[in-house]
């Protein structure tokens, strides 16, 4: 579904990428870690080509991202997004937030738009929240509209940009209760996270990255049982310790 | 048509006293401005309601009013008070300075607020009052914070000590225009009055940019 | 100091019409002016958001030129100049036909050099929104185009709502620099009445007190404005 291949990018003097190469079969929940800078926000925001890369190749259900003649809004609009700090915007309501690129970029009708709405915020908990604007939720609400939306678009692939990062504590299993529940019926997922309870339940593989490099590419019961490289020891001893 | 640069030439002599008329203007006012300003802002936030008030009505009245209106009040009102004939120069200075204080203030207003409140805390703490406390610690920073914005608005007044021009006050603009129409060179002057404006508050506001990003590092 | 008051004066004709007609024309002024403002200065203030280097470094010239030369000077070169460099026919026809000259030529300055000011608003609005809602975008698939359309532009309007209010207000008082060229406005008026009365305190009186009412109305006015447009929840830099 997703290949990454030798994918490379500086920004001046800086090398964020260092010819990454990883992938992500149709099904599969990858999560990919590693301390902040290392540049996995970076790498996933290339996969829809919300950044530009310098060399390497990147292609998504068989098209190349970094293609000039690629239809880069046509493949955005398949592919679902995630962020940090939920980026819904702040003047319009819930509903319309899920509905404004289901209108606008596939050209559903406003009925069947905000019957899929309606039938997603079902889903996620929030179907009284439906008219209230943005600002008047809690993150842990904001953030699963986010998800709402973003599954609105019927996507083949949802990336997840260190989606709990922003969230008090309390919030974070609200989030992460969906995304679990979304991998558990299939859907192809690509996550940016520091959440390794999450990445141990429903992982395939993780992806661990330090300084621009993919030091570590395995499948989740190897990468938690016997990490290779001592970077990834000293980051998972770190981590884990808190848990 | 033909442009004719000599007139500008022999004129140069004559329109650099006027150049220099707006300069001098534009220094007094606004010298005269900001002191005012923070007069007009230490007492927007002061802890007396009356103060505030009055200030807030002050700084209200003249950014409600048009400049050159006030030009044409001072122009009326400076003589009839000190009761003789004073020169055009002090009743343009005068409203210059009073109307700029009331931006001024704003802009004092907000270099004071964006002074952290621990700071003033800090002071009082080691016993100074009031006076001290705005006068060493607080205002000290907001001149450091505000100096580009207050040299932004002296690009500003001195743009608008053009407007002298209706009181024909011999500033550069006047002077441009006593010329224009007694050669008949409208076009040649007008440009030139403009491009000199333009270089001046153009490489002002450059300089005020390279000033702000060394505030900024 | 001796004066003789008079406030009867303002009453007595012509003057009283030659104040309400001085009203009228202001508010022509400023009005028409705005809408060139506006248009102009929104169109320049995207563009200088934009990725195009082109675009954004002619937008940028427009703001540079317009907001560097005095706006006394910039009405001299319109309505003194600009028929004179024009080719010979359109130049006649300014000269000659053009309804309203002073009028005409008045309201496209201010409109010009006021759409530089609005152009920096409306860039610093649109800036002033975080990245990651063009992120957001651009990953649900919008164009750039939709993007500014349905995302940008109404949020970055309803940021700027207070300073466009400003900007009004001073397009508003600008207009008093249209008796340069003739137009004979509210401030020309006052003059005028002076000239004939010699009754400058209740003149100057009667045009500070209007202005002063209609800057009070506007900024009111614009206040419920923004009351409505506010975005529930939403503080502006809140993160």
């Amino acid at each position: 579904m997703i290949e990454i291949r030798d994918l490379d990018k500086r920004y001046g003097d800086f090398h964020v990428l260092k010819r990454c190469s990883t992938s992500v079969a149709k099904g599969e929940v990858v999560v990919v870690c590693g301390p902040s800078g290392s540049g996995k926000s970076t790498l996933i925001k290339c996969v829809n080509g919300l950044e530009p890369f310098d060399s390497g190749t990147i292609t998504v259900d068989g098209i190349s991202v970094g293609d000039r003649r690629t239809d880069l809004p046509k493949l955005r609009a398949r592919i679902g997004m995630v962020f940090q700090n939920f980026e819904l915007y702040p003047h319009m309501t819930v509903t319309r937030n899920i509905c404004l690129a289901q209108e606008k970029v596939l050209g559903r009708s406003r009925d069947e738009a905000e019957a899929k709405a309606a039938s997603l915020l079902a889903r996620v908990g929030l179907s009284d929240q439906a008219h209230k604007h943005p600002g008047q939720l809690s993150g842990g609400q904001q953030q699963r509209v986010a998800i709402a939306r973003a599954l609105a678009m019927d996507p083949i692939a949802m990336l997840f940009d260190e989606p709990t990062s922003a969230l008090d504590p309390e919030m974070i299993s609200e989030v992460l209760d969906v995304m679990v529940e979304l991998a558990q019926e299939g859907m192809t997922m690509m996550v940016v996270t520091h959440e390794m309870g999450f990445a141990r339940k429903v992982a395939g593989r993780v992806v661990f990255m330090d300084c621009g490099e993919i030091v570590e590419d395995a499948d989740t019961a190897s990468f938690f049982g016997s990490p290779r490289s001592p970077r990834a020891q000293a980051f998972l001893s770190k981590i884990l310790d808190h848990v | 048509m033909s442009f004719d640069l000599g007139v500008i030439l022999d004129a140069l002599p004559f329109l650099a006293q006027g150049l220099g008329l707006s300069l001098l203007l534009t220094v007094l006012a606004a010298a005269g401005g900001i002191v005012l300003a923070v007069l007009l802002a230490l007492m927007r936030l002061s802890g007396f309601r009356a103060l505030r008030l009055v200030s807030a009505a002050y700084v209200n009245f003249f950014r409600s009013m048009p400049l050159i209106l006030v030009i044409f009040w001072f122009f009326f009102l400076v003589p009839l008070i000190i009761g003789r004939p004073v020169g055009g120069f002090y009743s343009a200075l005068i409203a210059f300075t009073l109307f700029e204080a009331a931006y001024y203030s704003e802009i004092v207003r907000a270099g004071i607020q964006s002074v952290s409140k621990g700071q003033v805390a800090a002071a009082y703490a080691t016993g100074m009052r009031y006076g001290a406390t705005m006068r060493f610690v607080v205002l000290p920073q907001a001149f450091r914070n505000m100096t580009p914005v207050l040299l932004t608005q002296a690009i500003i007044l001195f743009q608008d000590t053009s407007l002298v021009f209706v009181v024909s006050l011999r500033d550069f603009m006047t002077a441009s225009t006593i010329v224009a129409r007694n050669e008949g060179r409208l076009v040649e002057m007008y440009v030139f009055a403009a491009a000199v404006y333009f270089v001046i508050c153009f490489s002002g506001s450059m300089w005020v940019r390279r000033l702000q990003r060394k505030h900024a590092t | 100091m001796s004066y003789n008051w008079n406030w009867g004066v303002l009453l007595q004709d012509p003057y009283l019409g030659w104040l309400i007609s001085g009203v009228g024309w202001t508010l022509a002024v400023s009005a028409a002016a705005w809408v060139i403002a506006f248009a102009l200065g929104s169109i320049v203030g995207v563009a200088r958001t934009l990725p195009n280097r082109f675009v954004r470094g002619a937008a940028t010239a427009f703001v540079e030129l317009f907001r560097n030369i005095p706006l006394l000077v910039q009405l001299f070169l319109w309505y003194f100049v600009v028929p004179e460099l024009l080719p010979e026919d359109w130049g006649r026809w300014v000269k000659r036909d053009l309804p309203l000259p002073e009028y005409t030529t008045a309201v496209v300055g201010l409109g010009f050099y006021t759409a530089s000011r609005v152009a920096e608003q409306v860039r610093s609005g649109i800036e002033s929104i975080p990245r990651g809602q063009t992120l957001a975008g651009y990953a649900s698939g919008l164009t750039t185009g939709q993007l500014y359309r349905y995302i940008l532009l109404p949020v970055g309007y309803r940021l700027i709502i207070p300073p466009l209010t400003s900007e009004f207000l001073t397009i508003f008082k600008n207009s008093s620099l249209a008796l340069t060229i003739g137009v004979l406005e509210l401030t020309a008026q006052s003059r005028q009445i002076t000239e004939y009365t010699f009754q400058g305190f209740e003149a100057f009186t009667a045009a500070t007190v209007i202005y002063v009412v209609i800057t009070l109305s506007v900024t009111a006015a614009m206040g419920l404005v923004e009351r409505r447009a506010r975005m529930p929840g939403f503080i502006a830099g809140g993160r």
